[in-house]
């Protein structure tokens, strides 16, 4: 295992809900982003995934743990905030609504060095980063704006918005889900061009188990503020160990397909997460009598938060040990 | 027999810069009990083809053709007649649809609305109870009638909206992305309750999506459409694993078969970007991108021919099939 360069320790991020409910949007997770690695962090809207990833950029302050960068704690001083910032990057899902309609490609990916006060050649930099993402010859887009680029060329102008700063990190939220499937591929490429070249560490955070499958060295599945599956791609999504990941690549839309396992029952609410396993609500092998034996448990016990850094390992009563 | 049947559809927008033709010479139909899954990029136009069956598009465009619902041209009818037909003979859940809920009104209110339109005599009970029976059909509880849509998730919204949809017992459902922007899970519950409607009423279903391994779970048979043209077209799970043209298979391809090393590290694209509506490439508008492009390509129109059994494709390289 690398060093890390990113690391979730123990965080807890707790907002304050409807009927004054505390609402655990991350609650106790560990998960650590090696030099140069790409990381798919999975789960459904409101799992928690965008609550941890703005965490570990600095933009929520957790309750509880702490993130360290390069192994040290992040600092929430504004001068220690800035500067982390700096080295961790966030790509957002849709491009036409992270770009400024009336600024040139030039003033949207320059506005970050004007931020940090860069002090160095400026065009020379911007012109680096638009080559970098893609965008060649760079000069040919300087002046153009957001409406006279295609869907894939906006995304491309966003990363190297993202990397104009010359970032240790890039955080990316969904980011081909708004694109179409020709460009997606296009842009996936382009993520593991920049780990090649760049040394860069990726978080991809998606629903989707594909873009994992593409392109991450790691995953981690995250259910209702927790980890609940992670390790190595290959092997969580060959032989998921958690019900939950079963039932998730289970939906997977594909053709020769196994039976889907839809899940039923309430949709997870962070005010009121279920004792024991958290999922047992909704799990199906809680329900058909698979998990008979571990039943109690399940239902009671409480699991211990996953290491979140090498091997393949589940928080589960049934599969996990 | 067919419920829709496009006849060579055109549609062309009139613009500052002149017309610009978005659809040119569609022809599709759907039966009753069937799906149709109609995949393309943004551009190619399938919104535009599919706003043709009930007249939605602007005043700015020009429909040309012949587009028959249960034998009626759409084109032709009159306003009255017209009005009679969506929602009753035709309906439309759109991408993003749920957030066109009334945010003040309870949606069993809102999922009434059509029947109260369409039929005047409706009394209020059987309207309330209908609306109850539409809700269960699309897997939400009855209860849900009282709810407002804030207190609804996206998933439950867009049930709403099909529930809503299918309110004055259509024969035709068009679905434009209908789950896009939801949730794989979700994404899974909405699509089997189209696909049960589809078998249990003998609906017959146009789905649009740019995800063709969407369209391919859920569709019986796939049109794939290209700068304003079907390029292929046949039933889906063929057209997903062995494409006869060489665009289906790059948007196939797009999405990786999960299990499947080949895909591992190895995230397939298409490079390029599709033409923009009215500057189609001459001969083959998609050989500037393909792979397999030829000289001969540039230079010759296509247009859509059987590749095998049930199967039709418009490249020049794809099957003979003797006629």
């Amino acid at each position: 295992m690398t060093e890390s360069v990113l690391e979730a320790r123990g965080i807890e991020v707790t907002f304050r809900g409807r009927g004054g409910r505390p609402a655990r949007a991350v609650d106790g997770v560990d998960l650590s982003l090696g030099r140069g690695e790409i990381v798919a962090l999975v789960g459904e809207s409101g799992c928690g995934k965008t609550t941890l990833s703005r965490t570990l950029l600095g933009l929520e302050r957790p309750s509880g743990g702490e993130v360290l960068v390069s192994g040290r704690p992040l600092e929430y001083s504004a001068a220690a905030l800035k500067k982390h910032r700096r080295s961790a990057q966030l790509v957002l899902q849709d491009p036409t609504g992270a770009l400024n309609p009336r600024r040139s490609v030039y003033e949207a990916v320059a506005e970050g060095l004007r931020v940090h006060r860069f002090d160095g050649d400026e065009r020379a930099a911007v012109a680096d980063a638009l080559a970098r993402a893609g965008l060649r010859p760079p000069e040919r887009f300087f002046l153009r704006y957001p409406h006279e680029l295609s869907g894939g060329q906006r995304q491309r102008v966003v990363i190297a918005g993202a990397l104009v700063l010359q970032p240790q990190v890039i955080i990316a939220d969904e980011p081909v889900s708004s694109l179409d499937a020709s460009v997606r591929g296009e842009i996936l490429a382009l993520l593991l061009s920049l780990r090649e070249s760049l040394g860069l560490s990726l978080l991809v955070v998606t629903h989707d188990l594909g873009v994992a499958w593409n392109i991450a060295d790691r995953i981690a599945v995250m259910y209702l503020g927790r980890i609940v599956e992670q390790g190595p791609t290959e092997e969580v999504l060959s032989a998921p160990k958690h019900p939950y990941t079963r039932a998730l690549l289970s939906v997977v839309p594909e053709i020769d397909h196994v039976e889907p396992i839809v899940l039923t029952g309430e949709p997870p609410d962070p005010t009121a997460i279920p004792t024991g396993c958290r999922f047992h609500p909704r799990c199906p092998a809680l329900r058909d009598g698979a998990a008979d034996a571990v039943a109690t448990d399940c239902r009671g016990k409480e699991l211990p938060v996953l290491s979140g850094t090498g091997g393949h390992e589940a928080a589960c009563w049934l599969t996990g040990a | 027999m067919a419920v829709l049947e496009l006849e060579d559809v055109s549609v062309t927008y009139r613009s500052a810069e002149g017309a610009v033709p978005a659809v040119r010479g569609v022809s599709l139909s759907v039966d009753a009990g069937r799906s149709l899954g109609l995949a393309g990029e943004s551009g190619s136009g399938k919104t535009s083809v599919t706003s043709t069956v009930l007249r939605l598009l602007p005043k700015s465009a020009t429909v040309t053709g012949r587009v028959l619902l249960e034998g009626e041209d759409v084109l032709t009818m009159k306003w009255g007649r017209l009005r009679a037909v969506r929602w009753a003979t035709a309906s439309v859940v759109f991408q993003g649809a749920m957030h066109a809920l009334n945010p003040v009104q309870r949606v069993g209110h809102q999922i009434a609305e059509p029947i109260r339109l369409h039929e005047k005599s409706v009394s209020e009970p059987t309207a309330r109870k209908r609306v109850g029976e539409l809700l269960e059909q699309v897997g939400l509880p009855s209860r849900v009638a009282q709810s407002y849509p804030h207190q609804l998730s996206g998933g439950q919204k867009q049930r709403v909206m099909i529930a809503m949809a299918l309110a004055c017992g259509p024969k035709l459902i068009v679905a434009d992305e209908p789950t896009t922007a939801l949730d794989v899970m979700v994404q899974q519950q909405v699509l089997g309750v189209l696909a049960d409607r589809v078998q249990d009423l003998g609906l017959a279903m146009v789905f649009i999506s740019h995800d063709l391994s969407v369209l391919a779970s859920a569709c019986d048979d796939l049109a794939v459409m290209y700068a304003g043209q079907v390029v292929e077209q046949g039933p889906s799970d063929q057209v997903f694993d062995d494409a006869h043209h060489p665009y289906s298979r790059a948007l196939g391809g797009a999405y990786p078969r999960i299990g499947d090393l080949r895909f591992r590290y190895a995230p397939s694209g298409l490079p390029g970007d599709p033409p923009f509506p009215g500057e189609a490439p001459s001969g083959c508008a998609f050989h500037p991108r393909c792979p397999q492009a030829r000289e001969v390509c540039a230079t010759t129109d296509v247009e859509l021919r059987p590749s095998g059994e049930r199967r039709w494709s418009s490249c020049l390289f794809a099957p003979e099939v003797g006629t």
